[in-house]
């Protein structure tokens, strides 16, 4: 009990003692007073299994509590602390240090995204598109009053949108894509792969207003298809598959 | 018109031009490469309707999806209403002014005005 209190109060899970060091790189950039951004470099202690955002927090509790750097969960779920490490998008909290096989570990911002300090960035355009494209269960009858009405599924339904379902709207996969670098409007991965999740599902009857909403000139035919914003999901997500199965509404393979 | 339908468009001027263009090249085989493209052998295929027909096709079908493709990679490289609006009506106006001027040699040979 004394332990598990112990760890409780503890702010992060990497003691002072440890032997091992990395050098921890942190763009630092506030638009109110900044031109550019720059590297600030710390050496922080790590063990095997302290994750990047333990490493962040560690700078601020002993170094310099001015990093700005956005997190929650610590677990992955609430979609907070996405960052670009070493070069790549990640969750700070899903990518542990060990993982990365070097001694220097750098983050910064995502990309496509305006930063408001340091490591966090605004969100407003992801949640904007994501809201835009209706992501909720559209049905005109009236079922949905009625407390005896069930919208019952088989496995094989289910199977079409649930990996889809695990969005975690963290904007990675909007930060890996190579269209939003140049194209402001695109929509974006994010809202196209949740376009698809309600697209379909069975109990959902907005596809068509769904699919009008996409089929944009900064919509869903934007896509090259590059997969960089598969490749980034920690969740498991697929959005370019779900891209592609979409757009076989829009060309007429899929109804 | 509806993105959808442009990218339709576009998608079905892409696999008629492979096709069509595979033709024009084939028919390179049916004498000597070098044969072939001499100047009286060009007019002699310009001559013969069919193959001008099919030449004025993937005039067509290249303008068509060339332009539309200037137009996409146009419209990611900048935003803004004015300048989409440029971009598209400028690409239509190009992919008209090709074709027109396409068809104009097309018919002229054809018709041994030169």
């Amino acid at each position: 009990m004394a332990q598990v209190s112990s760890i409780a109060n503890e702010q992060t899970s990497t003691p002072l003692s440890s032997s091992t060091s990395i050098t921890l790189r942190i763009s630092r950039f506030n638009p109110e007073h900044d031109e550019s951004s720059g590297f600030m470099e710390f050496s922080v202690p790590v063990q095997k299994w302290t994750t990047v955002l333990e490493a962040i927090l560690e700078v601020k509790k002993h170094f310099d509590h001015s990093v700005a750097v956005r997190y929650s969960c610590r677990q992955a779920t609430c979609g907070s602390c996405g960052m670009i490490i070493n070069g790549k998008p990640r969750l700070a909290c899903f990518t542990k240090i060990s993982e990365l096989n070097s001694n220097v570990v750098t983050v910064e911002p995502m990309n496509n995204f305006p930063v408001i300090r340091d490591l966090a960035v605004k969100f407003e355009k992801l949640f904007d598109s994501h809201q835009k494209i209706k992501p909720f269960l559209i049905r005109d009858d009236t079922e949905l009053v009625s407390d005896e009405k069930e919208f019952l599924q088989s496995p094989e339904e289910v199977e079409q949108y649930i990996q889809f379902a695990n969005c975690i709207k963290c904007g990675l996969c909007n930060s890996a894509c190579p269209t939003m670098a140049t194209d402001s409007s695109f929509v974006g991965p994010q809202a196209l792969a949740q376009a698809y999740r309600y697209v379909a599902d069975t109990r959902d009857k907005g596809k068509d207003s769904r699919l009008k909403i996409i089929d944009d000139s900064h919509g869903i035919w934007r896509c090259h298809f590059a997969g960089s914003c598969s490749q980034v999901c920690p969740k498991g997500v697929d959005p370019a598959m779900g891209i592609q199965l979409l757009r076989g509404y829009l060309l007429g393979f899929r109804s | 018109m509806r993105e959808s339908t442009i990218m339709k468009i576009h998608y079905g001027t892409a696999l008629a031009a492979v096709a069509l263009v595979a033709v024009h090249i084939l028919m390179r085989l049916t004498m000597n490469f070098a044969e072939s493209l001499e100047y009286e052998n060009v007019l002699a295929n310009y001559k013969f309707v069919p193959y001008a027909a099919m030449l004025e096709l993937i005039l067509i079908l290249l303008s068509v999806h060339g332009f539309n493709g200037l137009r996409v990679i146009l419209l990611e490289l900048k935003q803004g209403r004015m300048y989409e609006k440029a971009v598209s009506y400028g690409c239509l106006a190009g992919m008209i002014g090709l074709i027109a001027y396409g068809s104009r040699t097309i018919i002229m040979t054809n018709m041994g005005m030169v």
